[in-house]
């Protein structure tokens, strides 16, 4: 048969670990700390909404870019609580989770030849994108220090093609964030360099030891920054799969462009619903970031009493632990620690080839499992 | 809110040790401070929330939601007469109400004969009990914030990134 798919997506890079996922998925009984997702269901209120307004007859398209109430409650909440102001009209677009939102961005902001930074261990979707584009997907190792962006690192790593850097924090797989201070510099640089910035704050409510900043609230920031964030993580809304971008309105209205040739709009239920997470799920938000700061200190003293070398994380639901002093690679610690004990982690090389020695631990899961899977990590280790 | 609080009101059964690992601190500062609201009648006892739909040995107890209409005393206000009704081992919960009637009590007995005979008996030939309404549970849902049904599964997928 002749060959149909295109070179482009045939060249795409497929997940090193996906035998690794089926194995996960093909047993029973697992504890999974693999998962990228709350282990909350959206608080009543908001899916009560959702199905009020299924009652009502809201089962339509909306406008491209969303709900104009909703678009209005962003911009209002965002205002309120970064001091930053954008037009609902022309500065904000609803999106079908954030992942939505990082394509529509690419595609509307690279050309091909173009560099794109990520800091990297990274989200898994930014290089794959980037390279569908024929742009090219440059790395920057934070491994040397501590996982952090340095001014100095970002520095290096720029040169003419640079377009714009995909800037995530807290950090997937890493838990890392940055102090206002810190990202200022960061800020400097990219300004100093004309280098763009898309950030995904969607961990931002999950920031535990100091205030999450919004990047665009930062001197001179905002006409240079993407900001791209959605109710899945905070609001424990990750189905519904909602989302949004704010930033300036040439690319708010390129992205636009795509976002209604091939999503239309984000299904009205769930911006109905999100309406509701922003006017009343505030408490639920805050209710939940304690636990999982709880979790974060169980897990982290757990694992460093096993000798594992972990930092601890800034926010969101990750560890990012290495596994190196066990003898063991990601792969072999994940594969081994499944098959005899029944805990599932996700492997670091998902999240860039240089991570074979860490492995993803996520503690969006009860502490009950959480104690349970440290008991059988430990027994993990010592039977070897 | 104290976050000891919120963590004892999920799992009562929550080991220090384990609290001063989430919380940061040390397993003796989190003893004593829970044995000072325990000492301050903030915790007041740890309960075990039953579903006793499921329990299977003993034939299900009657419940009923009793509301009291009463005439206070001078003085007393409604704390007196309050205390006599809530001291029997049949009132399981005592609230004083706004609204049309005063007190509203949770009364607990083997069967309905028994909460009946309580309330005729013992309760309505009170000297300033005024009148009383009874209303027999037919089914739990939810008892201080706790839906009485099996947790369900996750309905997660078990790895994602």
């Amino acid at each position: 048969m002749k060959d149909r798919v295109s070179k482009k997506v045939k060249d795409m890079q497929p997940s090193g670990i996906r035998a690794f996922f089926d194995l996960v998925l093909g047993m029973k009984d697992v504890i999974s700390l693999g998962v990228g997702e709350p282990d909350f269901v959206t608080p009543w209120q908001i899916r009560e909404a959702g199905i009020y307004s299924l009652e009502e007859g809201f089962t339509s398209y909306t406008s491209n870019k969303g709900l104009m109430k909703l678009r209005l409650s962003i911009s209002r909440y965002l205002k309120n609580k970064t001091g930053v102001q954008y037009c609902p009209d022309e500065e904000i677009l609803i999106t079908v989770g954030v992942s939505e939102a990082v394509d529509l961005a690419l595609r509307t902001l690279v050309e091909p030849g173009d560099k794109v930074l990520i800091p990297s261990p990274s989200y898994v979707s930014y290089a794959p994108l980037t390279e569908l584009l024929g742009a090219e997907a440059v790395r920057i190792d934070t491994g040397k220090n501590n996982f952090k962006l340095t001014p100095k690192e970002l520095e290096k790593h720029i040169d003419p093609r640079t377009k714009l850097m995909i800037f995530n924090y807290p950090a997937n797989p890493t838990g890392t964030s940055y102090t206002k201070k810190e990202l200022k510099e960061i800020n400097r640089v990219l300004l100093k360099h004309s280098v763009f910035c898309i950030t995904d704050e969607v961990y931002g409510d999950l920031t535990y030891d100091f205030e999450h900043t919004h990047f665009a609230s930062l001197a001179g920031a905002q006409k240079n920054t993407l900001y791209l964030d959605g109710f899945s993580k905070s609001y424990a809304m990750t189905g519904w799969r909602i989302g949004f971008a704010c930033g300036p309105k040439d690319i708010i209205a390129g992205m636009t462009k795509i976002h209604q040739y091939t999503i239309m709009c984000v299904s009205i239920t769930a911006q109905m619903a999100a309406c509701e997470a922003l006017q009343s799920g505030r408490s639920a938000v805050e209710e939940m970031k304690r636990e999982y700061r709880r979790r974060r200190e169980l897990i982290v003293d757990g694992l460093q009493k096993m000798g594992l070398d972990c930092l601890k994380p800034d926010g969101a639901f990750y560890v990012f632990p290495c596994v190196k002093k066990t003898g063991m690679n990601a792969m072999q610690f994940a594969e081994g620690l499944l098959k005899t004990q029944k805990v599932a982690v996700v492997p670091g090389t998902a999240f860039g080839p240089h991570y074979e020695n860490y492995i993803r631990i996520s503690y969006a899961s009860s502490i009950e499992n959480l104690k349970e899977a440290l008991v059988r990590m430990k027994a993990f280790l010592q039977r070897r | 809110m104290n976050e000891i609080i919120e963590i004892l009101e999920k799992d009562a059964r929550t080991s220090p040790e384990d609290i001063a690992k989430m919380l940061k601190k040390k397993p003796a500062a989190i003893k004593e401070a829970i044995k000072k609201m325990e000492k301050e009648g903030i915790i007041l006892k740890y309960k075990t929330v039953v579903n006793p739909d499921l329990v299977k040995e003993e034939a299900p107890r009657v419940r009923a939601l009793i509301e009291v209409s009463i005439t206070p005393q001078k003085d007393l206000g409604f704390d007196r007469i309050a205390e006599r009704i809530y001291s029997f081992p049949e009132v399981s919960s005592c609230y004083l109400v706004s609204g049309t009637y005063d007190l509203l009590l949770i009364v607990e007995g083997k069967d309905l004969h028994t909460v009946a005979r309580f309330v005729a008996e013992k309760l309505s030939p009170l000297e300033n009990v005024k009148g009383t309404a009874t209303h027999f549970l037919l089914k739990k849902y939810k008892e201080d914030g706790v839906i009485l049904k099996h947790r369900e599964e996750n309905k997660r997928i078990a790895i994602t990134y």
